[in-house]
């Protein structure tokens, strides 16, 4: 059956219902409209927080540890004998030869890795004692794994070189110990050693914990507050692609035998809310789908009931029925199609419109502007999935119609 | 010698129910091609059933319905569809023309469906049907700006449209006043006279009088068959003939 003379007749009985058509149109703009708001939304403030979060921390952060407890030698020589209670070897702590391991990692790492010291301390001011996580950095290396220096807010990474004993600290530490730029603080070591320091720079990273928990300085600090001078125990990797950092961890744990986290890995937890999160909010910009095209079942519904007539003739002329099926599907699709279109502009308005509120975010302790994101995709799946509803809501009420014999409608009618 | 256009062979249509009823109980029945064949008989007879299992838009329950020499029991609902577009014009007591479209365009329908023209040459013979009915003026406006006969007068057009072997008329003078009557029942008999077969349904005995055969239903059986005055002499012989070898 021509296919132009379906979408003739379609199209004529889409444009003889200006009404019909038009609340159907509504009912698809307005759910592709607000899915597209949903999914800018939802998948803004996500991938803006995985943002902070992969800026903040290294791709890969190499420890100096194994993933599982070697096998002690004594297993390995007296394998018949069994043995129990036998201590473990205390590995020396630390990298073994960092610089020759990073030379290997830089030969073929899509990215940088620099060195460092990470211990414990506690902040001492004023009588206020706050626990963090001191890193020992090299200023120079740091700014090729990390955004700390494109995060200072007072004072610049090379400033811990100028001064002596100097140390940067997060936004919310200063703020709960009142501390400024140059003033001095005591900073306690696991082994008991303390040490004076001077505040030579403030950073925001935009995550409270990260601001609030934790401070970087020279390595030669750092080591002598762990009491272990030369010792490098973290290698931190950053990646052109954040997203290969998994597949690097690995290859770089194998390599080197050292237990090796991707940000990926260090924030499972995390990420599985989010895939539980993406889940819930598909489920409900699919509802949201399904309910828009109840809209044009209603519609189809209507028009094959006031149809049933030209459906009886169009059958008794010799048009197959799945061809006068296609006609009400056709109208449907040609509605939703218009709907769609309305429902991107829709849907970029109220995407513009909410990226102009700002709102106060507890993670990051700031007000910031609503995070949106723009993605084709969005468009495309929610126009792809709408036009299936569509087509679906459409084709039920057109295949009960069509069914009908026409023999029963013309008679009807005499 | 004359060709048969339309034959049934032991036609039976059986309606189950609460209460079986039959609505044509064995007709045999042979109409030569370029017969005018009038069925007339009172309401319930079973007279449109058969005019619907004659133009294949029911299915008979026995029997067989052949139209020009083809089979048609064995046939898929698609096939029967084809079979319809090509070989079958119809025309009901209602218009039934769709009216959001034009008479050109309620014309142009069955050849669009069929697609065996070329645009140009389906609008041309929309034209000179509509032209030839008196209603190429008229080939613009849609059926709610046309007077009944003129209605009647379009469907006729695309009955006709893709040039059928067989036209089926259900009551098709029905709902119109007696001018249109006469002017519908004229163009019919046309029809017939130009070498296509027309089988009608109708309920007005002087009309069916005007008809090569007229043949009378009653409990779905033909009760009586009377040729007409005017009525060819070689269809006389064909129809006859063709019920002596069935």
């Amino acid at each position: 059956m021509a296919t132009n003379l379906l979408l003739s007749i379609a199209w004529t009985h889409v444009s003889t219902r200006v009404r019909q058509t038009l609340v159907g149109m509504f009912g698809v703009a307005m759910g592709v409209g607000f899915t597209i708001m949903m999914a800018g939304l939802m998948q803004g403030s996500q991938i803006d927080f995985l943002r902070q979060l992969v800026d903040t921390m290294p791709h890969v952060t190499v420890d100096d540890e194994r993933r599982s407890v070697p096998v002690q030698p004594a297993d390995q020589e007296y394998a018949a004998v069994a043995m129990s209670n036998v201590a473990n070897v205390n590995r020396r702590p630390g990298i073994r030869y960092p610089d020759t391991v990073m030379a290997s990692l830089r030969s073929w790492l899509p990215g940088d890795v620099a060195p460092s010291v990470k211990t414990t301390a506690i902040v001492d001011h004023g009588g206020g004692k706050v626990g963090v996580t001191l890193t020992g950095i090299d200023p120079r290396l740091e700014v090729r794994v990390s955004k700390l220096a494109t995060q200072m807010i007072e004072g610049q990474l090379t400033d811990l070189s100028k001064a002596a004993n100097g140390i940067i600290i997060g936004q919310a530490l200063a703020e709960k110990l009142a501390l400024k730029n140059g003033n001095t603080v005591l900073l306690g070591g696991g082994e008991g050693t303390q040490i004076s320091a001077t505040v030579v720079g403030i950073f925001r990273s935009g995550l409270k914990r990260v601001d609030e928990g934790q401070i970087y300085s020279l390595i030669g600090l750092a080591q002598t507050l762990m009491g272990q001078n030369g010792i490098i125990n973290q290698l931190r990797i950053r990646l052109s692609d954040p997203l290969v950092a998994q597949k690097v961890a690995t290859q770089v744990e194998a390599q080197t035998g050292y237990k090796s986290v991707s940000w990926q890995e260090a924030n499972s937890d995390l990420l599985s809310t989010f895939a539980t999160r993406d889940l819930i909010v598909l489920t409900v910009m699919g509802a949201m789908l399904l309910t828009s095209s109840f809209a044009t079942y209603n519609i189809i519904s209507t028009i094959t009931h006031e149809k049933r007539h030209d459906i009886a003739i169009m059958k008794s002329l010799g048009m197959r029925e799945y061809s006068v099926r296609r006609i009400f599907i056709i109208e449907s699709m040609m509605m939703g199609s218009v709907g769609i279109l309305f429902g991107w502009a829709l849907g970029y308005l109220l995407c513009y419109a909410w990226s102009q509120i700002t709102i106060f975010n507890p993670l990051t302790g700031a007000t910031v502007p609503l995070q949106i994101y723009y993605s084709p995709m969005h468009y495309i799946a929610s126009g792809a999935i709408s036009i299936l509803c569509c087509a679906v809501a459409a084709f039920f009420p057109a295949r009960k119609a069509t069914r009908v014999h026409p023999v029963e409608i013309i008679r009807g009618a005499s | 010698m004359t060709e048969v256009a339309l034959q049934t062979v032991g036609l039976v249509r059986r309606v189950q129910g609460v209460i079986s009823h039959t609505l044509v109980d064995g007709i045999d029945l042979s109409v030569a091609k370029g017969e005018f064949l009038a069925i007339t008989g009172p309401s319930g007879s079973g007279k449109s059933s058969l005019l619907y299992l004659l133009g294949l838009l029911d299915a008979p329950t026995e029997g067989e319905v052949i139209i020009c020499g083809q089979a048609t029991s064995k046939l898929s609902e698609i096939e029967r569809a084809d079979v319809r577009l090509t070989k079958c014009g119809f025309v009901f007591q209602f218009h039934f023309l769709l009216p959001e479209f034009t008479a050109l365009e309620n014309v142009l329908l069955p050849m669009r469906a069929a697609g065996l023209m070329s645009a140009k040459d389906m609008h041309e013979r929309a034209m000179a049907l509509l032209t030839s009915l008196g209603l190429g003026e008229q080939a613009a406006k849609r059926p709610n700006q046309l007077s009944g006969g003129q209605r009647q007068r379009v469907a006729l057009a695309r009955a006709l449209a893709n040039r059928p072997e067989i036209i089926v008329a259900d009551e098709p003078t029905g709902n119109l006043d007696t001018a249109s009557t006469e002017q519908v029942f004229g163009i019919l008999r046309d029809i017939a006279d130009n070498g296509q077969t027309v089988v009608v349904v109708t309920h007005d005995a002087a009309l069916a009088a005007r008809a090569d055969r007229r043949i009378h239903i009653v409990d779905g059986k033909i009760h009586e068959t009377t040729f007409g005055g005017h009525a060819k002499p070689e269809i006389a012989a064909a129809s006859g003939a063709a019920i002596a070898s069935s």
